[in-house]
């Protein structure tokens, strides 16, 4: 005889979150979290653009024109009027005409309402090679003539496309960030882990490393340290050399953080089974323990990259980090450096904007994937 | 105990100066060739003869042609007794030249730090106490901004604001007038209706990052049973709170002179430099550039001993504060 008991269906349903393993626990709990979505989507926008930057940027960076000295921006107009007052869809800008003074030599522009320069999609631009390797000429905004330009970011003081710069600085400044923050997980990793693993005297003598590098000011010792590189290095070298100066002295909050994991996971009780079964170290280490610190060090790592970015920037506007012909948001805000500058041509500010934006996007994912890669943070959301 | 604690502290700031100092000098002395090269250099190119034979007897006076470690004990025995050395590009002993900066850049950072908990502290606590308010989210937002903004580039757009729309300059920490002129009351008055621009470019990441921690420690404190108690006992919200929850969420202000100060002083570099301030940093930049490395040592050394000693005083008063740091 069977026993006819009733179930209740809602103990057999089964949500999602029952049976997720960790990393989907994690992405579910970050795609609750809007703004930490977004500042993803945007981190993720900046790493295209810097990626597939030749193909974004409308003209080569550093083609100069004594015509165009500081342009002032121009606005896209969707729709043209013909003048018989149809209208199609055919995006351009208003050209404008420049007039010299003759005594301060001061330019100034004005719009023509005649010259309409008309753009094109995919158009064919100047020719380059896509990260140095594939010829191309198509770029995604181009004049429909060829000879003519527009800018939609203005232009600097020699007369080049800023849109365009700051499209080839958002790869130096954003992949020197992750570089940068690359190397210092490496040196926070190995000595992190060695002092948090050994204990004892080895723990004490690299906390002492890492609390002597943390009290020093960071600014006074990359300056030194990037005014010690020789002025005639390649500008590849250089931008390594940077590079590691960034991560020698920002390594110490990831060696703390990788640190502070081992040391609660040590005494944890999976970790203690796991070496009576007899696991070889190596084993425990990236087998048992690891995981389960990986998405903490994902989100320090997150929250790394703005500071090194910021860094970056800095150094370069004082011309002790990346110089010309390198392009980074920091050299090209080198260039709005003093008052007159900016006072006549705003829109060199432009890639600060850019920092100021790829900076608050990355915080706000770290932060993100900080709470969701806790198990213990309630969602308060 | 408490005694022991600061006598132990101080101790283990000893062999920091020095790990510090070794730093400093190796960071001066690593740029290849040195200042008279770059002088041979600069004489050769305007057309001067170059006196080979003057050239060596300056490089051995000034122990060029020592091996490193030698260079450094003459450099920190001089050190220790207030000789910095000479600075090359001024043919001036470097002591004349770096204290009246660095009086300006500690009581910049001073300002600064000041500033920073006035406007960290009330903002902290009202964002946990109206948590999710309008008034939070304002904050916030700002918050977040100050945080992403880098303060050279902050310091840019404000001096752009106050040139374009106000036509006032606003660099520069005294008006011309008292720039050169001897310390004075109304000096003292001219400083201080110049410093603000400085202390709120600098203070602004440092309040944010404040604010938001002042706002974490807080909301995990009230809704503490201990808080619920106090309330049920009737007494007055205002009082409530600013006794008991906040008493213990300011831990991190104390411990934020620890990092700030550090932060506070070499940020300083650069927005001084934006800014023209007479402070340490653009001395200190052009010295690098120069390779004029007694000078450069002399910053560097200094802003190090002073984030040290910005660490030891905060170590010192959060043992004063909490008992438990003490003991373990």
């Amino acid at each position: 005889m069977t026993a006819n008991t009733e179930t209740d269906p809602r103990a057999l349903e089964q949500k999602p979150e029952d049976f997720a393993s960790q990393w989907r626990l994690i992405w579910i709990a970050f795609r609750r979290h809007r703004l930490a979505m977004t500042g993803a989507i945007i981190v993720l926008m900046f790493y295209l653009v810097g990626a597939f930057a030749e193909i974004l940027a409308p003209f080569d960076p550093n083609e100069s024109s004594s015509a165009n000295i500081y342009h002032p921006p121009q606005m896209v107009r969707f729709i043209d009027h013909d003048a018989d007052g149809g209208w199609s869809f055919s995006p351009h800008v208003i050209g404008m005409t420049m007039e010299r003074d003759k005594f301060t030599l001061k330019t100034t522009y004005t719009e023509n309402p005649e010259d309409k320069i008309y753009l094109d999609f995919f158009g064919k631009g100047e020719p380059y090679k896509l990260w140095g390797l594939i010829p191309m000429e198509r770029h995604f905004l181009t004049t429909e003539n060829s000879d003519e330009r527009f800018f939609l970011l203005g232009a600097d003081r020699l007369g080049r496309d800023m849109l365009s710069r700051t499209i080839y600085g958002t790869r130096v400044s954003m992949s020197i960030g992750l570089i940068g923050v690359g190397l210092s997980l490496l040196l926070g990793l190995i000595l992190g882990g060695v002092s948090g693993y050994y204990g004892g005297k080895v723990d004490m003598f690299i906390q002492r490393i890492v609390e002597l590098v943390i009290s020093l000011p960071t600014i006074p010792i990359w300056l030194g340290l990037s005014a010690a590189l020789p002025q005639d290095w390649s500008p590849l070298a250089r931008y390594f050399a940077i590079t590691i100066i960034l991560s020698l002295v920002a390594w110490t909050e990831l060696a703390r953080v990788v640190r502070g994991r081992f040391l609660a996971l040590r005494t944890e009780d999976f970790v203690t089974a796991a070496r009576l079964d007899g696991c070889k170290r190596g084993r425990v280490i990236f087998r048992h323990m690891m995981p389960s610190m990986v998405s903490h060090i994902i989100a320090s790592v997150t929250l790394a990259i703005p500071v090194m970015i910021i860094a970056e920037t800095s150094l370069s506007f004082l011309g002790l980090g990346l110089t010309p012909p390198i392009i980074s948001w920091g050299v090209l805000l080198k260039e709005a450096q003093n008052i007159r500058s900016i006072a006549q041509a705003p829109w060199l500010f432009a890639p600060g904007g850019a920092v100021c934006l790829a900076v608050l996007a990355l915080n706000f994912l770290g932060d993100g994937l900080r709470d969701a890669a806790d198990p213990y943070v309630q969602d308060s959301h | 105990m408490l005694l022991f604690y600061i006598g132990r502290r101080v101790l283990w700031a000893i062999p920091f100066m020095f790990a510090v100092s070794l730093i400093a000098f190796a960071l001066i002395s690593a740029p290849p060739g040195d200042y008279l090269t770059t002088f041979a250099a600069t004489l050769a190119q305007s057309g001067d003869v170059v006196d080979e034979a003057r050239l060596d007897a300056l490089r051995e006076r000034y122990g060029f042609d020592q091996p490193f470690i030698v260079q450094y004990l003459r450099w920190i025995g001089g050190v220790l007794q207030g000789d910095f050395g000479i600075s090359f590009e001024w043919q001036q002993p470097v002591g004349q030249l770096i204290w009246e900066r660095m009086a300006l850049s500690v009581t910049l950072a001073l300002a600064t730090l000041m500033f920073t908990w006035a406007v960290a502290l009330p903002i902290g606590i009202y964002s946990a106490v109206r948590k999710y308010s309008i008034g939070d989210y304002f904050f916030t937002t700002i918050g977040f901004i100050g945080l992403a903004t880098p303060n050279f580039l902050f310091a840019l757009v404000l001096m752009y604001v106050a040139v374009v729309h106000f036509g006032s300059d606003v660099s520069g920490l005294f008006s011309s007038e008292y720039q050169d002129a001897p310390w004075s009351l109304a000096k003292v008055g001219d400083l201080l209706s110049h410093i603000w621009i400085p202390v709120i470019i600098l203070g602004t990441s440092a309040t944010a990052s404040l604010v938001r921690i002042m706002r974490a420690n807080l909301l995990d404190e009230l809704y503490r049973p201990y808080v619920t108690t106090a309330r049920a006992k009737g007494l007055s919200e205002f009082r409530l709170i600013m006794k008991y929850p906040v008493r213990i969420a300011i831990n991190p202000f104390i411990s934020t002179i620890g990092w700030a100060f550090p932060q506070l002083i070499s940020g300083a570099v650069i927005t001084a430099f934006v800014l023209s301030l007479p402070t340490s940093g653009p001395l200190m930049l052009q010295a690098l550039l120069a390779q004029d490395m007694y000078l450069a040592g002399a910053f560097i050394l200094l802003l190090c001993c002073l984030s040290i000693v910005g660490m030891l005083v905060s170590d010192i008063l959060l043992a004063v504060i909490d008992p438990r740091i003490r003991f373990r």
